[in-house]
């Protein structure tokens, strides 16, 4: 533990940013674009300093801060992260910069962009450390707000009615959390996450609730369900999972491409974090209760979503259906983890896979989606808005450099062995396989649609006899070729070094599935 | 020294009166000090009081013969409703800077509504309560019906009517305490002191508490405060949905809830599910807060929206005094300072930056203005009280609400899932009035006169009442521990005895 403040530091740079881009206002575009990308490497280079000086071998909360708040109602201001929310850390980090290089030909409202942008890297940061839940809640509702107007103000054509359907259905969700929450708190007096999990892992949570709320009409499992349904559906939304997702294509397609990149990379994580942070935790005994139906969910969300992609014809909306696939697999290992498997060692160590496979999943979905979505907006600002499955064909004939790096891409959302897609789902199917053999199986049909997609694009994009609109295709710029490399670079070595993330998380994930105690 | 407040608005007033009648900038600046000077007293106080201590302000006989005294004193409920009351105050004058007609007069009502205001807030003499809630209604019945806009002598005949009827209800009650105490005194501890018989205390209760809620926009006695707050000046809107409105609710937490703590006990038989006048009431405010934001979603006039809105929010403020717990009652005071600030502010965009451009308020005919363009200030101040409103965390109003929700699921846990259901209604209208009005997105752009931009009263006026909903929502703390040791006092023995959990 360390006395200098880093967490509170690095979650107030991107906001301080925010604030000055608006104070200069609209004067120069060039120096709002590149104050913006400062503070955004500024976060970055203290999340890797934060990277540097976590300790990898101890499970426990680090770079801690704690003060009271509102005592009246236990609210405090209690930050800390584990190597799960290290990741998250620098996954947001990463992020943010490769939106701010795909947005970097906007040209309305630059300052109010760019701010928008560095707030809700603020938000991120702020819901990933944060530890209790009225501090946290602050910074999961904020983040809806530069999100809802980067998507009204600088999106596609229908942006108006996918910008309402994102903030209703997240509005929605969040207000159902809210209440489940506020049960809980009403049971138990406490807000903070640690002390709710310690809690649910005595046993003491349901009972408390069920004393101090039971209605006769209602028995005591119905009302702790009802609890976890409440918070269920805030994350499940975020994520999303099939039903809840229908918010998603309209908003990932019509939302101008940077915002596609963070709600995709970063804001996607921010419920999968929940489901780890908090539900995995506080209600693993609720999860285990329904675990079929949540399993089926889960299938329903990898193998439903790779088929939709497959009928799309616009390559964003192609992705926001493979995003929903892809962060299935993870919603299908975590349920896996909250299976009932008393004291089997062996099953032990599946899950210790399984969740460690999830952890890298995250980090890798949003290291490749946000890449690849960074390859649609360079299509974009190419062909001046075409991005139609259709509209290409044979581009590797004029930009093999483009072709090439997309490629890598693409075949790293596909499950390349030897880059960083593969690693995290073979450890997803290899953990969840024997703990639900039956969830798992259908899942691969999944992976074997998502094949067929992703080769689908290559072949009719890249492939094929070249359409003759695009003879004179610029292939990628120098600038834009070492702007790219990092991203490249870093999908080779988590493909070929994966030690890099697990190393990092590896004691959270033990410890946290060793808390899992029904 | 807080009695200043008092004395210097009403002094203000006089003083506004005597100027020649063309110096309109002179009045202005007069009216805006004298705000000024009121809002300063009064976070003196605010920030030397130490908590738990009920500051006695002034206490002389009036008249001896009935046992009336001059009494101001102050709790900490007191003073956060007099800290709202200065802000309000101060920054209704900047976004009434535009006023031409009759400046003076207009401002001269403002400051004599404000010092009745701080008088009902100070007094602990229910007769000189009385007397100043009573004085309220008359510059609000003028302000409206001379400076006002849409059918503005209905809505003061409405609202004047409405607030004598409410005030002869509670009269009658106050009375009646007095009579029955057979006391020499129309102090409050003395007559909340006094042991009612069960009886007296269930029929005088529900009386003296509807009395005051009429004015909080109790359902179904709101219909004043839609018409009232459209027809009325901005800076009247703004004090009459930001201040006087928490007039009736701080009566009935005052008056009728400690006079009559007995009749919130249950009546010993059931009526449609409903055991108590504190059941009957609990529920009105739900269909309040339900009801206001489901007419709100379907309002043409911008206006319109707002004024409903206030009905929703207030709703609130009556499910947490109905709470009976610390948390809740706790809740209901922070709301309505959260609400007067919030709903100054919408007000203060919808009838001031918008209304006084643009000269519609139709919510269809906003739309193709694409305000978002021309005055973004109002934009984004519109999207930063709306967030606000809706009570996203950050702002008071998510301070406010959740206390009162935590309170109220002790206390009803059905109607707590109903007030959540208001919640989220309340997004939904907050949401379609910002699409419609500011960022509609009109297929043909209109070709339009340029507005004139935001002025520089505006802006202060906006940013001072942002920066206080953020610091409430920030710091919740700074309220709370005047409030809570204010409701453990003396005075409210009876409540606590009575039904407190």
């Amino acid at each position: 533990m360390s006395a200098f403040p880093f967490l509170t530091v690095l979650t107030a740079i991107p906001a301080i940013g925010a604030l000055l881009l608006l104070a200069i206002g609209d004067r120069n575009k060039n120096l709002t674009r590149w104050l913006a990308l400062a503070f955004s490497l500024a976060a970055l280079l203290l999340t890797l300093i934060l990277w540097h000086r976590f300790d990898p071998t101890s499970a426990a909360l680090q770079f801690q801060e704690r003060y009271s708040w509102v005592p009246a109602l236990s609210i405090e201001y209690h930050v800390a992260i584990d190597g799960l929310g290290l990741l998250m850390l620098l996954l947001s980090s990463i992020v943010v910069p490769i939106a701010m290089a795909a947005s970097w030909k906007i040209e309305q409202r630059v300052p109010l962009y760019f701010a928008l942008v560095l707030l809700l890297q603020s938000c991120l940061f702020g819901a990933f450390t944060a530890l209790n839940f009225v501090h946290w809640f602050t910074f999961w509702e904020l983040s809806l707000i530069p999100a809802f107007f980067l998507i009204k103000l600088w999106g596609g054509p229908r942006r108006t009615p996918a910008a309402t359907q994102f903030l209703v259905y997240t509005m929605v969700g969040s207000v159902a959390m809210l209440l489940a929450f506020l049960a809980l708190y009403l049971a138990t007096g406490k807000f903070d996450f640690i002390e709710l999990s310690q809690l649910a892992q005595t046993g003491q949570l349901m009972p408390a609730v069920i004393a101090k709320l039971g209605w006769h009409y209602l028995t005591p499992q119905h009302l702790a369900l009802l609890i976890f349904a409440g918070a269920f559906l805030g994350f499940a939304v975020k994520v999303p999972l099939i039903p809840f997702h229908t918010w998603l294509p309209a908003t990932y397609a019509e939302a101008p491409t940077g915002a596609t990149i963070l709600l995709t990379g970063a804001m996607s994580k921010m419920g999968l974090y929940g489901f780890l942070r908090i539900l995995l935790p506080i209600f693993g005994a609720q999860m285990q209760a329904v675990l079929t139906p949540l399993l089926w969910l889960a299938v329903a969300t990898v193998v439903l979503s790779a088929y939709s992609a497959l009928a799309q014809k616009d390559l964003k909306r192609i992705f926001a259906y493979s995003s929903i696939n892809h962060l299935g697999y993870c919603l299908l290992a975590i349920f896996a983890v909250a299976k009932f498997t008393g004291a089997d060692p062996s099953l032990l160590t599946q899950k210790y896979a399984a969740l460690d496979g999830v952890l890298l999943q995250m980090f890798n979905h949003g290291l490749t989606a946000a890449t690849i979505f960074w390859f649609i907006a360079m299509l974009e600002a190419r062909t001046g808005g075409l991005r139609g499955l259709n509209d290409f064909g044979g581009l590797r004939k004029v930009a093999p450099v483009f072709t090439g790096l997309m490629g890598i891409a693409l075949f790293s959302s596909l499950g390349l062995p030897g880059l960083n897609g593969f690693i995290g789902e073979f450890l997803i199917f290899k953990g969840s396989f024997p703990l639900v053999t039956w969830a798992t199986s259908l899942a691969v049909i999944g992976l074997l649609i998502t094949a067929i997609v992703i080769l689908g694009i290559l072949q009719r994009v890249f492939s094929g006899p070249l359409n003759e609109t695009w003879l004179a295709f610029p292939d990628l710029t120098t600038t834009e070729r070492f702007m790219l490399a990092p991203a490249i670079a870093l999908m080779f070595a988590l493909g070929l070094y994966p030690q890099l993330v697990l190393g990092v998380v590896n004691s959270t994930v033990i410890q946290m599935v060793q808390q899992l105690k029904f | 020294m807080l009695a200043g407040t008092i004395y210097i608005s009403f002094f203000g007033a006089l003083a506004l009166l005597l100027l020649p009648k063309a110096s309109t900038t002179a009045a202005r600046i007069l009216a805006l000090l004298t705000a000024i000077a009121g809002f300063a007293i009064a976070l003196t106080a605010f920030v030397s009081h130490r908590t738990g201590e009920l500051i006695t302000v002034s206490h002389h006989p009036w008249v001896p013969t009935l046992g009336i005294e001059y009494h101001l004193a102050a709790d900490g409920i007191s003073l956060s409703l007099i800290l709202l009351t200065g802000i309000v105050a101060i920054t209704g004058i900047l976004f009434s800077w535009n006023i031409d007609k009759r400046t003076k007069e207009f401002f001269a009502f403002y400051l004599l509504l404000i010092g009745a205001v701080y008088g009902v807030f100070l007094s602990y003499d229910l007769f000189l309560l009385f007397v100043f809630y009573e004085i309220v209604i008359i510059p609000k019945y003028f302000l409206i019906a001379i400076w006002g806009s849409t059918r503005r002598e209905y809505g003061a005949m409405k609202l004047a009517l409405y607030s004598f009827i409410g005030s002869a209800m509670v009269l009658i009650g106050i009375i009646a305490a007095y009579v029955v105490a057979g006391a020499k005194s129309m102090s409050l501890d003395a007559l909340a002191a006094y042991p009612y018989s069960h009886h007296f205390q269930m029929a005088a209760f529900p009386l003296v508490f509807v009395g005051f809620a009429v004015l909080a926009g109790l359902w179904p006695f709101h219909t004043w405060a839609p018409t009232g707050h459209v027809a009325a000046p901005t800076a009247a809107s703004m004090l009459l949905a930001g201040v006087v409105m928490k007039l009736g609710a701080y009566g009935c937490l005052r008056v009728a809830m400690t006079l009559f703590p007995l009749g919130l006990t249950p009546w010993g038989f059931h009526v449609l599910g409903l055991g108590s006048w504190r059941d009957v009431f609990a529920l009105l405010a739900i269909i309040g807060i339900v009801y206001g934001a489901l007419v709100a979603l379907v309002q043409k006039d911008f206006k319109f929206v707002i004024g409903y809105s206030s009905v929703s929010h207030m709703g609130f403020i009556l499910l947490g005094l109905m709470t009976l717990n610390q948390i809740g009652l706790s809740g209901a005071v922070i709301q309505m300072v959260s609400h007067g600030i919030l709903a100054g502010l919408l007000f203060a965009v919808v009838g001031r930056m918008v209304y006084d451009r643009t000269h519609t308020r139709e919510l269809a005919a906003l739309g193709p203005m694409n305000l978002n363009k021309a005055i973004p200030f109002a934009a984004v101040t519109f999207v930063l009280a709306g967030m606000a409103s809706m009570g996203l965390p950050g702002f008071s109003g998510f301070v406010a609400e959740l206390m009162i929700l935590v309170g109220a699921w002790h206390a009803f846990p059905v109607l707590a899932l109903c007030a959540g259901l208001g919640i989220v209604i309340g997004i939904i209208y907050i949401w379609r009035a910002m699409q419609k009005a500011f960022f509609a997105e009109p297929a043909i752009a209109a070709v339009q006169p340029p507005m004139p931009p935001i002025s520089l009263p505006e802006r202060l006026g906006a940013i001072l009442l942002i920066a206080t909903s953020v610091a409430i929502g920030l710091y919740p703390q700074m309220l709370l521990k005047v409030i809570v040791p204010a409701l453990n006092s003396p005075l409210f023995d009876g409540l606590r005895k009575g039904g407190w959990q």
